[in-house]
């Protein structure tokens, strides 16, 4: 070919690589239509092929719901389970484009067991088409299909009013199903809805204005689609986010973190933080086999090298220096159940959030959600296909931002640690206990450090049990026998520290567990400046117990279980706290009239029927000996 | 700045693929010297630059490709640093499979299915990495990016994980494996276009030029070698062709083009009327028989 026509081709391939992409799914109830929809809008922008054509026209003889006309919906539906069914059991990914963009449908089906399905497909998806049937209008499903949507942070809404040729193409027909659902998607608070009248069968408003409709004065579906902004915009003007993925080390030289930015840009010489260490540097290469870049934007699979040898790896994540994600371990969620075991209270999933798997816990459930009401409902549990708002308490601390902000750093899996299976989705709302804007700053004389100036490995013994249990008393004998061979202690005790620093709380259930909370974190500062740390009270829940190890490193928290049954508790009494409990004189008291969860697996168990407060001290400290506290070394 | 639609798909497969190196213990990239194949490796290069790919490539050889295709194999393997293993189901090669007396079936389960199983057992391989697109089958656009396979290589399409956002849940149980696909979203014109963009090397079959074809039940057959039996009547003539896809050679059909530049390629693509699957035999045995394949464990 001349030089001229290759020039001429090579400018049309220019031209049509610039497009964009935009991904949307559809959902609707069965038998709305949407297979049918999807096939025509393929058809009709001339992305099947004549071989393709070929064999649907021998389907849509063979198996066809329509005969002598071409059935689009076996385009779709793949799996041969399935066309015998004939319906859409899975997500199913098509492709086609137009002049200005390529798109890429997700088909998400209709029926309620496959809830999870749909939102599989909503979850990459910047725009949805719901579709309705124009002789049935808002149904059930299309309220759960538009909640789930709404849920996912989908901003642009179409609503397909299909089979119009079967209501003669009524005005008032498409317009009372316009009102109905233009009320829903009001009170579900979605930004964008475009209401369109639509024959997927015959074509109408599809590509072509249909003529039937000549008091409809808004888009063709593919028409909107082609115009409407893509989101992408959004996220690239907001702070970095980039979650460390990887960690490229081919030599000694290179020391490189390779990511997906999922929000903001990056340059050259840009000041980052590490989260959630804390760690901050300058970006000191864009580095990709086409050269080092200047900068990047969202949506780009980079990697990063950084001027300061710093601590970074997988699951962590680099953000601007100034405008940080919050860091936290305890958060209210919106979780989707997706696993035919339900999800429990008290129960711990791995869930993997960007590049990081962590463990959480799941806490009491705030509520459920019934899709088609909104209202919210209680309940202990979630079974397959139910929406919840829960609280999860994690092992460790995260960086996050909230799902509303960022699909990448909100945006969640459950993942069931025996079958292995992805169980639940999620959004992350926002962090409990108000840690959203304090970040930790990094300091250079840290734990192990002093660790080893002390010869020590720092750890809270956490001791435990009923009132008059013997806690105080074996925890000084522990303390005193520490002291005399120099090692570097502290004992938090219950009353003592009621005297200061917790002398505004009572004894309510709200104030037990803030009362916990706070010793916790004292003891763990204590243990952050390296010191073998003792807390004696009563803690009676196993929720702050649990709390309190989840702040501290693995094994440095030590659960020691002073059992004393009640009875002997009370005969002892030393401080005749039973005895104004029993006459009520004395409102809360753990055993009496405030229950005790005793551990179900503590370090130790100390029975104190059988064993003398300076035997258990004893015990204590030989467990510490083992266990490698007592002698020097990084912990 | 919006990123185009290559440069989000592009940055897609590289997510994927150093999730899979992050993730699992031991991964290969299946090689099959195609286009697929090609941009695959190519963007593997990139997602790991400026370490060369931490694993390595397998090749199911079924002894029966075009001689262009080992050609290409060698450099490829040269060129990007990594490893190359080269597979041959043993079993096939004693008992002489081939296309002409076992029929396509037969030839495809022994030397490509069984042989991939083979090779994934001997090494051990947890994660292998394919150059499956959606848009290619029926059957592939419900595929999930990750496919996990039992201990038999078995695919379950009942019983397939959700994958949302761009998070992929890579447990698996003692014995599992994974099919890992990261161009599951390309088109074969998005393919086409990177490959022009990147200016990635390709096997020259699939540019147009004279070739020795028969025409045999339809299909422009390419004689490559001298193994292929030519039925009475047959005469090897000098046609225009080029390859759309390319398998085995006895199983690969030709299209008469005269493109032999990738614009013109492209070009045809967009004005093509026949999807490129059409070429491979296989397909064609009965109804649903990619997924029935598949569901054997064929990649």
């Amino acid at each position: 070919m001349a030089g001229a026509t290759q020039a001429a081709l090579d400018a049309d391939i220019r031209l049509r690589v610039g497009k964009s992409l935009l991904r949307f799914n559809t959902c609707g109830s069965v038998d709305d239509g949407k297979s049918t929809l999807i096939g025509r809008l393929l058809y009709e922008s001339k992305a099947l092929y004549d071989d393709q054509l070929a064999a649907l026209e021998a389907d849509s003889k063979r198996v066809g719901t329509r005969p002598g006309e071409l059935d689009f919906a076996l385009l779709l539906d793949g799996l041969s389970a399935e066309r015998e069914q004939g319906i859409t059991i899975d997500v199913a990914y098509r492709f086609f484009s137009t002049a200005r963009r390529n798109f890429i449908v997700a088909d998400t089906p209709g029926h309620e067991q496959y809830t999870r399905n749909m939102v599989t497909g909503a979850s990459t998806a910047d725009l949805s088409v719901i579709l309705v049937d124009a002789r049935k209008g808002v149904l059930t499903q299309t309220r759960r299909h538009s909640y789930l949507v709404s849920l996912l942070g989908i901003r642009h809404v179409v609503l397909v009013v299909n089979k119009m040729d079967l209501v003669d193409f009524s005005e008032a027909t498409f317009r009372a199903v316009e009102e109905e659902y233009r009320k829903f998607a009001a009170e579900l608070g979605l930004p964008a809805v475009t209401c369109i009248p639509i024959s997927a069968v015959r074509g109408d408003n599809v590509v072509v204005r249909s003529a039937a409709t000549s008091w409809y004065a808004g888009p063709t579906l593919m028409g909107l689609l082609d115009g409407v902004e893509v989101v992408e915009a959004r996220l690239g003007d907001q702070p970095l986010r980039l979650p460390v993925q990887w960690v490229n080390r081919p030599n000694h030289d290179f020391r490189g973190f390779a990511g997906t930015i999922v929000g903001g840009r990056v340059r050259k010489g840009d000041a980052i933080r590490v989260q959630p260490s804390g760690r901050m540097s300058r970006v000191a290469r864009i580095v990709t086999a086409g050269g080092d870049l200047d900068e990047a934007t969202t949506g780009q699979s980079i990697t990063l090298t950084l001027e300061d040898e710093i601590d970074v790896s997988r699951g962590d994540l680099i953000v601007t220096a100034n405008a940080p994600a919050d860091v936290a371990h305890q958060f209210e969620a919106t979780v989707v159940w997706m696993n035919e075991s339900p999800m429990l209270r008290g129960r711990s999933y791995l869930m993997k959030i960007g590049t990081k798997t962590v463990t959480a816990t799941v806490s009491p459930l705030k509520h459920k959600i019934n899709v088609n009401t909104l209202a919210k409902v209680a309940g202990s549990k979630l079974e397959l296909n139910e929406i919840g708002v829960c609280q999860l308490e994690l092992d460790r601390p995260i960086a996050f931002d909230p799902y509303e902000v960022n699909r990448d750093t909100g945006g969640f899996i459950l993942i069931d640690r025996l079958s292995n299976d992805t169980v639940g989705a999620g959004m992350l709302r926002f962090a409990l206990r108000r840690a959203q804007n304090v970040h930790w700053q990094a300091l250079d004389v840290n734990k192990p450090a002093r660790a080893v100036l002390k010869g020590q490995k720092p750890c809270v013994l956490w001791y435990t049990g009923l009132s008059g249990a013997g806690k105080s008393t074996i925890a000084n004998l522990v303390d005193k026998k520490l002291h005399s061979t120099s090692r570097h202690t502290y004992l938090l005790d219950g009353d003592n520290v009621r005297h200061g620093l917790n002398k505004d709380l009572g004894f309510t259930d709200a104030d037990r567990v803030e009362n916990i909370r706070r010793i916790a974190e004292v003891a763990k500062l204590m243990v952050d400046a390296g010191l073998i740390v003792s807390t004696a009270f009563i803690s009676p829940f196993r929720a702050e117990r649990q709390m309190a190890r989840a702040l501290l490193g693995p094994g440095e928290f030590i659960e020691v279980f002073i059992d004393t049954p009640l009875t002997v508790a009370e005969q002892r009494d030393p401080k005749g706290l039973y005895k104004k409990a029993r006459r009520g004189d004395l409102k809360n008291f753990t055993g009496i009239d405030s229950p005790y969860e005793a551990p179900q697996n503590p370090e130790l168990r100390i029975d104190t029927t059988s064993l003398s407060p300076e035997d258990a001290a004893e015990l204590i400290v030989a467990h510490l000996q083992q266990r490698g506290f007592l002698t020097p070394g990084t912990s | 700045m919006t990123l185009t639609h290559l440069q989000r798909l592009e940055a897609e497969s590289i997510q994927i693929m150093r999730e899979v190196v992050a993730e699992t213990e031991n991964p290969v990239m299946l090689y099959s010297i195609g286009k697929d194949s090609s941009v695959m490796l190519h963007i593997a290069r990139k997602a790991f630059y400026p370490a060369v790919p931490p694993f390595p490539l397998l090749h199911v050889d079924t002894t029966w490709k075009f001689r262009e295709m080992y050609a290409m194999r060698t450099r490829m393997a040269a060129e990007s640093g990594m490893q190359l293993i080269v597979h041959v189901n043993p079993e096939a090669l004693a008992q002489g499979i081939n296309p002409f007396t076992h029929g396509s079936a037969v030839h495809t389960d022994i030397w490509k299915t069984q042989g991939l199983k083979q090779a994934l057992d001997k090494h051990g391989f947890d994660a292998a990495f394919g150059g499956a697109r959606r848009d290619e089958e029926k059957s592939r656009a419900k595929e999930r990016v990750f496919s996990f396979r039992n201990a038999q290589h078995r695919w379950d399409p009942k019983n397939q994980r959700p994958e949302l956002w761009r998070l992929y849940n890579t447990r698996k149980h003692k014995g599992e494996s994974i099919r890992v696909f990261p161009l599951s979203n390309w088109t074969e014109l998005d393919v086409w276009q990177y490959i022009y963009l990147e200016n990635i090397p390709i096997v020259p079959l699939y540019y147009s030029q004279e070739r020795p074809i028969v025409v045999r039940d339809g299909a422009l057959i390419m004689v490559d070698d001298e193994r292929m039996p030519l039925r009475p009547g047959e005469k090897p003539e000098m046609r225009k062709v080029r390859f759309r896809t390319l398998g085995c050679y006895p199983l690969t059909g030709a299209v008469e083009s005269a493109a032999d530049t990738l614009p013109e390629i492209i070009q045809e693509m967009i004005v093509a009327r026949t999807s490129e699957r059409e070429g491979r035999v296989i397909d064609f045995d009965a109804p649903s028989s990619m997924e029935q394949k598949k569901q054997e464990g064929y990649f």
